[in-house]
């Protein structure tokens, strides 16, 4: 399993704040997030967001970064602390 | 020393704890509090969510970053969540060196890094209802900018 959690803006507007979803081969952080974003219009339309970040074990990367079982992947928008 | 809390802090203390070890010929501190306006909105207070885990982990990276870059002795980096008022401190940055010059710049590093690097959100309690903060990209250039002084 992979987990999935999310942040701020997003977790109010998908009211979730984490998922499980099963690993499949090849996975990235690119096609967890379009299978996030088939759920519906308003997962479609928040999963979109241009200035959606995405980290993999705590790390933010980029869009190609291979995801596997295990691995816990979070969807946030822009920091605004301090 | 990072510590991410609900709890106030108290700059005293964390003077003392920075202030204590004579090799050092300089002690910056910064301290950012909730303040009563933003994109002309009055500001009634405001709640701060964080990811734990990488929050620790991103402020650990940003201070080892600055070990690096200035001759550094003590850092401490708090950072509260939760529910805020106006006019309650949200963060401080702390550091001592032998020289000042050092100590502001890596002071000025944390705290500008902080802002663009490190998972925390906050959403403001407005006259007009609460809101998500948007990032500025005038931060994200002065987090550029440091990038760029510092690797050439």
């Amino acid at each position: 399993m992979i987990k999935i959690l999310f942040f701020a803006r997003l977790r109010e507007q998908l009211s979730t704040d984490s998922l499980q979803i099963s690993a499949s081969e090849n996975m990235t952080t690119e096609l967890i997030r379009q299978q996030l974003a088939n759920t519906d219009d308003l997962w479609a339309k928040v999963m979109s967001a241009d200035s959606l970040l995405v980290a993999v074990n705590q790390q933010i990367t980029d869009w190609s970064h291979s995801v596997n079982t295990g691995d816990e992947v979070a969807f946030f928008p822009p920091v605004t602390g301090g | 020393m990072i510590n991410v809390q609900q709890k106030d802090f108290v700059v005293a203390d964390e003077y003392q704890k920075l202030a204590d070890d004579n090799q050092d010929g300089a002690v910056v501190t910064f301290v950012g509090k909730v303040r009563d306006f933003n994109e002309g909105l009055g500001v009634q207070g405001l709640s701060l969510e964080h990811y734990p885990g990488m929050t620790e982990r991103v402020l650990g990276e940003i201070e080892a970053e600055a070990h690096e870059h200035w001759p550094l002795n003590k850092v401490i980096i708090i950072h509260r969540v939760g529910d805020l008022t106006l006019g309650e401190q949200i963060v401080f940055i702390g550091v001592t060196s032998p020289h000042r010059k050092a100590a502001f710049a890596a002071c000025e590093f944390l705290i500008d890094f902080l802002k663009t690097k490190a998972p925390f959100w906050k959403k403001e309690l407005t006259s007009e209802g609460s809101k998500w903060l948007e990032a500025k990209a005038s931060d994200s250039k002065i987090s550029q900018q440091w990038s760029t002084k510092l690797t050439n």
